[in-house]
């Protein structure tokens, strides 16, 4: 069934018919309408879940992992300031292996203070063991919430997931979005079953502390599991497909095979980049687009095989690591040998037009320094 | 009292000889029985009893971090609840300074949504696990690694943080202050807590060799010092009613509790008259 | 290799772990002066005095607790 919706809606569409029993949610700008629609669904008597209304953002968290613990499905949502809050123990529940899904509206952090969209709240959260798939549109953020139970409960994988949608860009502009039924979920997505949880009946002890002698291997299996998750993505990508004929990866390849400028970049500037693509393709000139979907595990052979038969490439980042560059831009220089120029844009809700990204691929084409931090739409100095 | 004989908490756990927070928690267990799930926030309970791939529980027993033992618990007694588990009983184990300080916030959040859960706060009156650095429920005079004492200092200036009082405010249905070195008033407590529907705080005062500096077996004998000076009073608060259940025959001077600590033992008599007379403002007011 | 989790499925295995090695002073009780008022057993940190007042001293640390805490003085701590 088509319905209008934003992203916000359509992953709480989507969470719905996931069916979570806890969800402990606090709002915030500009996720609050997922909190706000989830409340709604369980006073409605749709949504058969209890749903804690936390104090905090890291008793969210916190709450999610107990009730994961004690071996539900759960779910939360977060956005900016309240992942950078989640910070700790979001290491804690990938640890403990919680297959905890979290919808992030991708907002910039402060200081300054900004409401507005970039990705620097969740690509900062890189290390700490979830998967983040990022959304182009609001289908995919209803689509991917319901494959991140299916992969992160994966017994190979049991790492968390984090589905990210741009801040108002995605959350709060609205777009025709499939819904689809609740059976199809039920057959696709099978009832989650823990392999460790809280039980008076076979008690267990969660969240132990290792000496140097245990550590390491612990963290080698999460290392082990999030590069295996890559193979289930793949599968549960072609069973989701299967179900509900919509064909999702790790990346998405847009008219890259003869391209000459390869632009790769994630999330919703992707809508505007494949606009711009058609429009200079229709002029003859030989460019694509490389989507990054899955940032974490980090798809660097699905990248390489779509890019390496470009002459250059040029990576934009909705996102800085300070003294260093593009988190995205860095990541594919340190694990391919490839001609690439950075961008950062859009921090804080800049706006991006498709005149940006011709004036990236024009300094993509015509590099003057390739390892040039090169900044979009900055105000300079009159 | 009919105690039960069943030890839940495993010998060969990592706890100093005399330490007084095991000897709490295990009486606590025997109460709470075997259909029950613990969380514990770290602290030197966490660590003393899960050195992996070994545990001490005979219980389920989740550990997450050291600020969050309440949003954790939240956790777990919804997930139970959603699963029909409604007969497991939900207890937390939290130091004073999980409590106190770095948990407060979150124990609020609990205590005001309702839970039904039991939330025990093992109190030896500053951060141990760390080494004896100060917290929220450090004692007025007491010499800590982070208040030592020296010629500008006689230790910690502030008087303890009332948590039990704090909970209180918050309505919850239980609201109780206990002592390990009076077993069957704190046992009778926790039965009562376990049969309340809602949210149940216990503030459970125990002496810690380390910390304190006293001979491993004076771990009862001290506990039993401070309620014997006043300098811990033992009540409960049942639906907002506030009763002490403990009252000793004659009070004794605090300096008796005083000098049988190390933390204490700098302390001149002004600032032990002070603690005196700090104590006997409290105990006029509860004719104690 | 460590556990999925670090997940501990053996409850109560710290029992493999003998802390009567740190003892220096030894507990002994004299079942003649004991008055089975089962303080002992109540104070113990370690849980390991059975209800038959016998001291398990593969766990008993030596705090000297008991000793302390028994009214009738029937529990002797001695060096090892």
């Amino acid at each position: 069934m088509i319905k209008v919706m934003s992203a916000n809606g359509a992953i709480s569409e989507a969470v719905k018919m996931c069916k979570p029993k806890v969800i402990p949610v606090f709002p915030i700008t500009p996720q609050t309408t997922i909190s706000e629609y989830l409340a709604k669904f369980v006073a409605d008597g749709v949504l058969d879940a209890e749903y804690i209304r936390v104090e905090s953002e890291h008793s969210a968290i916190s709450a999610a992992v107990g009730a994961s613990g004690a071996g539900v499905r759960t779910f939360t949502a977060t956005s900016s300031q309240g992942l950078a809050l989640m910070h700790e123990i979001l290491f804690v529940a990938a640890g403990m292996r919680t297959p905890i899904v979290l919808g992030n509206a991708n907002r910039a952090l402060s200081a300054p203070l900004s409401i507005w969209n970039d990705q620097q709240d969740s690509i900062s959260e890189r290390d700490t063991g979830w998967m983040q798939f990022f959304a182009e549109n609001a289908q995919e953020a209803l689509d991917f919430v319901i494959q991140a139970y299916k992969i992160s409960e994966d017994h190979q994988v049991l790492l968390p997931s984090m589905v990210c949608v741009d801040g108002y860009i995605l959350t709060h502009t609205v777009e025709p979005v499939d819904i689809p039924r609740q059976e199809d979920v039920d057959e696709f997505l099978p009832p989650y079953e823990p392999i460790s949880y809280l039980d008076p009946k076979n008690p267990m002890s969660l969240g132990t502390f290792t000496d140097p002698d245990y550590y390491m291997e612990a963290r080698y299996d999460m290392q082990t599991a999030m590069d295996g998750a890559k193979d289930v993505i793949r599968r549960v990508n072609k069973e989701f497909e299967e179900v509900f004929g919509r064909k999702h990866g790790l990346v998405e390849s847009y008219k890259t095979e003869d391209a000459e400028i390869i632009l790769v970049a994630m999330g919703s500037i992707c809508g505007t980049i494949k606009t711009v693509v058609d429009y200079l393709r229709e002029k003859g000139e030989k460019v694509g687009l490389l989507r990054v979907i899955s940032f974490r595990p980090f798809p660097q052979e699905d990248i390489y095989q779509a890019v390496k038969g470009a002459r250059r490439i040029a990576v934009l980042d909705k996102n800085i690591s300070l003294g260093i560059g593009g988190v995205l831009f860095n990541e594919i220089k340190a694990k391919m040998d490839v001609n690439a120029s950075g961008f950062i844009l859009g921090l804080g809700g800049r706006e991006i037009s498709p005149d940006h990204i011709i004036e990236i691929i024009e300094k993509t084409r015509n590099p003057t320094e390739t390892n040039k931090i090169n900044w979009i739409g900055l105000k300079e100095e009159e | 009292m009919e105690i039960p004989e069943k030890e839940l908490l495993a010998p060969g756990h990592r706890a100093c000889a005399g330490c007084g927070a095991t000897i709490g928690v295990r009486l606590a267990l025997k109460m709470l029985g075997e259909n029950t799930v613990a969380v514990s926030a770290t602290g030197c309970l966490e660590v003393i009893t899960t050195p992996y791939p070994e545990t001490s529980w005979k219980i389920p027993w989740i550990h997450v971090a050291f600020e969050n033992a309440g949003a954790v618990a939240s956790g777990v007694e919804r997930a139970l609840k959603a699963q029909g588990k409604d007969d497991v009983t939900v207890v937390a184990f939290a130091g004073d300074g999980g409590t106190a300080d770095i948990g407060l916030q979150s124990l609020s959040g609990a205590m005001e949504r309702g839970h039904n859960l039991i939330y025990i706060c093992y109190d030896n009156e500053a951060y141990m696990n760390t080494g004896v650095q100060r917290s929220g429920a450090t004692p007025y005079g007491a010499s800590t690694t982070t208040t030592p004492h020296g010629e500008e200092s006689f230790g910690e200036n502030k008087p303890k943080k009332n948590i039990p009082m704090i909970m209180a405010a918050h309505g919850v249905p239980y609201v109780a202050t206990a002592s390990i070195s009076y077993p069957e008033d704190f046992m009778m407590k926790v039965q009562k807590a376990k049969e309340v529907e809602g949210p149940a705080y216990i503030h459970l005062h125990q002496p810690c060799t380390t910390g304190w500096g006293y001979d491993s077996s004076k771990t009862i004998e001290l506990g039993r010092l401070a309620v014997e000076t006043g300098s811990w009073l033992l009540y409960e608060i049942v639906e907002g009613e506030f009763k002490i259940t403990y009252r000793p025959l004659e009070r004794k001077p605090v300096n008796v509790y005083l000098e049988a600590q190390k933390r204490f033992k700098h302390l001149a008599d002004a600032e032990k008259e002070k603690i005196q007379n700090y104590v006997d403002e409290i105990c006029a007011e509860l004719k104690i | 290799m460590t556990s999925v989790g670090a997940v501990v499925r053996d409850p109560g295995s710290s029992i493999k772990n003998k802390t009567g090695s740190w003892r220096t002073f030894k507990p002994t009780l004299d079942k003649e002066k004991c008055i089975d008022c089962g303080n002992c057993i109540l104070f113990c940190p370690e849980g390991c005095i059975t209800k038959d007042y016998d001291i398990d001293y593969d766990y008993c640390k030596g705090c000297g607790i008991c000793a302390e805490e028994c009214p009738v003085k029937a529990i002797k701590m001695e060096r090892e």
